[in-house]
């Protein structure tokens, strides 16, 4: 592979031949604002962001969609730079609802950490507020076009990556917005609630409704763990406010590659749910009851007992589980072979 | 899988029979669509126009059960037009030619006759799979589930031999297992012939190895397996069942012969995290902690053994299954010295050559895949890459057989089941998600416009669906997306159980139950 050399801010960066400037900034963190970039997503090079200026070129050029060549001069910092990201800034924010007090994405929404990086504040061009109708028919997500960004990132999600294709770019008067075709709710749609797109959304256009109005504030662990639905064994972050889960985020695992379903990002209610089982029961009169471990256990101790030596080692079996761990089954396997004294252990991998 | 899951996003052909990856492996269907995206070819088998279905470049929509038929008719072509990889079927495989011999009867004109696939749509894909220079084989349940699910498999291994696919980075045989653990349970030795990492039970030396650990003798017979249990209570050789983690009265074939089997047992202990159709008929019912709520290991559908770890604490006095296991050990007079999972885990890898490196402290950030024999070991990305296990690859004639019911006068219509995305197996937790249950509340039947027509049944009514086994109501859903007479009903759901209706007839082999293919009839239930 050819290496090329690329001067950057003044300081000289080796990289291999085909990337683009804004690879070898972020290879070497050089900071290049972003916000419809994503490394995982095609390059479309529309929110121009990320404009650098080049040595020799005329005009700025975006650095996410700039490949370098050999002996490239780059500038990630000039009056010009600057004045142009203040200038896109002041765009977004002449017509975005400023509601960050309240704003669930606060703190980790780009707009807004661009806005106080670059001291930009809205004023500029008074336009009125957008005005969408909140949609909120996926009971997972909210959809509030209102502080769209119009970055496209969820369009591109949902394309390139789920192969969902539930959403696209629609206008309405002289404004782009993102949703579904003919302004349909997104549960009329290919949606198949994944929420990738609520992960890459970098506002609160899309948001969880799961753990609204808490997260924020919640002094929350993030548990890095396995999902425990299907067999992909996609890495997921529990995030948890002392012993309660508040939601879901991807990890990047060799499996999932950052990404997940619809089972893995929002199906975790079922921990806290009120059937969950609590105490042992056991069978009186007829009736399940309530009953201590210590019962419990010696039920069925005495049971397993008594029925070895009246029908032998072979009548007992056990079914495991394809829900529980190595560790689990392997014990469930030990406590037939070599307690119970058979091989009566199957479990149900055949359905 | 003999590939590893990051592989299929740089396949250039991917052929998927029986399995609906995108409803019930989404996150292998994203790496596909990246696959596509970069123009990889799609070629998808089934009964229904699922979502990869849609995409493909070829859709096989064949009739439920003629999987072999259709496998044999793509090989047939593959042979007959010499586009096989002479030099690996020559210096890796065994019974090339009788292979040759076997498929010669399944012209494209005779398979599409059995399957009612289009010829030149299998000859296209033939052309197209071997064409590929990194063609990914992915099957499921679709092609397992069949009283001949162990031929099928052996059919597509025939196919991926024959075209050297077989030890290679990208290309292989991959099949996409269903629940979190299930290769974790196998490689666990939860099968009745085998001690964890596939070492026989009747092998002398292998049982030597185990009595010398656990200090104890160790029965060489065989055990019952999961599919004969129901006819194992009814002679009374079995008396009593620890159930773990499992609602067999959902996702069993035959229900009311389940539970007929259940209430006849002398004494029936359920562990699991609800009160679950299975648990209702316990004697004794033990609370289980959940996956959040303890340590230990799950291993994945490429064998990549990753940490499952406590986040919240079980509810009320539940206990993590290792724990309740280990106790009732002890109560039967017996050492579980174990203080977690993590000692538990130093046991397997001592005595599980496959997990022979595998430590806590290894997988903390990343998983490793097995084979991994010794602590220096990286882990296997992709299996066969020194040739095929059993030396050279067997290639085995398989032919076509009917499923064991077919339709006629009285059942006139082929049932098959399967999942939706939105659950997961018997619902046990996704029915208790408010926002899954609201966005796939209640079971269906989906059914083709023309067949409903035939039976008077009308999109959205509700109708009742028997087989020899039994009746149920469901939801009737019209849509060009299913064959004309086949109807599909997922299997999630208690109510408008599909498995009040499948049957039980085993492959004679893996004995996994014909749970793809029943014969049915349907009627408006007001007509009943
Ligand atoms: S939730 Fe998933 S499928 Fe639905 S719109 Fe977002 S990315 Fe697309
Ligand atoms: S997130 Fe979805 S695809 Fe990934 S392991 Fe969980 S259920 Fe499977």
């Amino acid at each position: 592979m050819t290496e090329i050399r690329v001067k950057i801010d003044n300081v000289t960066y080796t990289a291999p031949e085909g990337v683009t400037i804004l690879e070898i900034a972020r290879a070497n963190g050089v900071e290049v604002p972003t916000l419809c970039y994503h490394p995982k997503l095609s390059i479309v090079g529309a929110c121009r962001m990320c404009v650098v200026e080049v040595a020799g070129s005329r005009g700025l050029m975006t650095a996410c969609s700039t490949v370098a060549v050999d002996g490239m001069e780059v500038n990630t910092r000039t009056d010009a730079v600057v004045k142009s990201r203040r200038n896109v800034l002041e765009l977004l924010l002449s017509d975005h609802p400023m509601e960050c007090l309240t704003c669930e994405a606060a703190g980790k929404c780009s707009l807004q950490k661009y806005a106080y990086e670059y001291s930009v504040t809205g004023a500029t061009y008074q336009a009125e507020p957008r005005d969408h109708d909140l949609d909120s028919s996926n009971p997972f997500y909210l959809r509030d076009m209102r502080m769209c960004i119009t970055c496209g990132q969820c369009v591109r999600v949902c394309d390139e990556i789920v192969g969902a294709s539930a959403l696209g770019f629609s206008e309405r008067g002289d404004r782009t917005f993102v949703g579904p075709a003919f302004g349909h709710n997104i549960t009329d749609t290919t949606c198949v609630s994944c929420g990738s797109c609520v992960d890459f959304c970098p506002t609160t256009a899309l948001t969880s409704t799961h753990g609204r109005n808490r997260l924020r504030t919640a002094n929350i662990r993030k548990v890095t763990t396995t999902c425990g639905y299907c067999g992909v064994g996609c890495q997921i972050n529990l995030l948890v406010d002392r012993n309660e889960i508040l939601g879901v985020e991807p990890v990047e695992g060799p499996a999932n590659d950052g990404f997940l379903c619809v089972k893995g990002k929002y199906g975790f209610n079922f921990v806290n749910h009120p059937d969950r089982l609590k105490t042992p029961l056991v069978r009186r009169n007829g009736q399940l009851v309530e009953a201590s471990w210590d019962e419990a256990l010696e039920l069925v101790a005495r049971k397993f007992s008594s029925i070895i030596d009246q029908h032998g080692r072979q009548s007992i079996m056990s079914l495991s589980s394809a829900r529980c761990t190595n560790e689990e089954n392997y014990l469930m396997q030990k406590l037939f072979r070599a307690v119970i004294g058979n091989n009566n252990i199957d479990h149900c991998a055949r359905l | 899988m003999t590939n590893s899951i990051a592989e299929v996003k740089e396949n250039d052909v991917l052929f998927l029979i029986g399995t609906n990856t995108a409803e019930n492996h989404p996150v292998i269907w994203y790496q596909m669509v990246r696959a596509l995206r970069k123009g990889a070819k799609l070629i998808v088998a089934d009964p229904r126009e699922t979502i990869p279905a849609r995409r493909a470049d070829m859709f096989l929509q064949l009739r439920p059960g003629t999987n072999i038929a259709l496998i044999n008719g793509i090989i047939h072509v593959i042979i007959s037009e010499g586009l096989y990889d002479a030099a690996y079927v020559e210096a890796n495989t065994t019974g090339f030619v009788e292979l040759s011999r076997a498929v010669a009867a399944y012209t494209p004109d005779y398979v599409s006759q059995i399957t009612s696939v289009p010829a030149e749509l299998i000859v296209s894909a033939a052309r197209t799979y071997a064409a590929g220079e990194r063609a990914g084989v992915y099957y499921a349940m679709g092609i397992t589930q069949h009283s001949t699910g162990v031929d099928t498999v052996q059919a597509l291994s025939n196919l991926a031999l024959i075209m050297g696919n077989i030890g290679k980075e990208f290309s292989g045989l991959n099949p996409l297992r269903g629940q979190s653990n299930v290769q974790g349970a196998c490689d666990m030795g939860a099968l009745p012939n085998v001690f964890p990492g596939y070492q026989s039970v009747d092998n002398p030396e292998i049982i030597e190895k185990f009595e010398r650990a656990w200090g104890v003798k160790l029965s060489s017979q065989r055990g019952v397996r999961a599919t004969e249990v129901g006819e194992a209570v009814g002679k009374g050789d079995i008396r009593a069942l620890y159930i773990m983690g499992e609602n067999i009265m959902v996702s069993d074939p035959d229900v009311a012969h389940v539970e007929k089997a259940l209430k006849s047992l002398d004494f029936l202990v359920v562990q699991d995290i609800f009160l679950t159709e299975t648990a209702a008929l316990a004697d004794v019912v033990l609370p289980a902690a959940c996956f959040a709520e303890k340590d230990g290991t799950f291993t994945n559908t490429e064998r990549r053994v990753q940490r499952l770890v406590k986040a919240v604490d079980a509810p009320g006095q539940a206990r993590a299954d290792w724990e309740i296991i280990s106790e009732l050990i002890r109560r039967l007079g017996h050492d579980a010295p174990y203080s977690g999972p993590e000692d538990i885990m130093r046991e397997i890898a001592a005595l599980t050559p496959q997990y022979g490196g595998i430590a806590y402290p290894r997988i903390s950030r990343v998983g490793l895949q097995w084979p991994c024999p010794d602590e220096d070991h990286p882990g296997t990305r992709y299996l066969h890459s020194k040739g095929i296990a059993r030396g050279k690859g067997l290639v085995m004639p398989v032919q076509h057989a009917e499923a064991q019911e077919l339709t006629d006068a009285d059942y006139p219509l082929i049932l098959t089941t399967g999942r939706i995305i939105y659950h997961y197996h018997t619902r046990s937790m996704t029915g208790r998600v408010e926002g899954l249950h609201e966005l796939a509340p209640q079971s269906f039947v989906e059914i083709s416009p023309a067949t409903a027509e035939q039976f008077s049944v009308e999109d959205g009514e509700t109708v009742s669906v028997s087989s020899r086994r039994g009746t149920i109501e469901t939801t009737a859903r019209v849509t060009p997306r299913i064959k004309d007479g086949v109807v599909f009903i997922p299997f999630h759901f208690a109510q408008g159980n599909a498995n009040v209706l499948t049957n039980v007839a085993l492959d004679p082999v893996a004995q996994i139950p014909e749970l793809k293919v029943a014969a049915v009839r349907i009627c408006p239930a007001t007509a009943k």
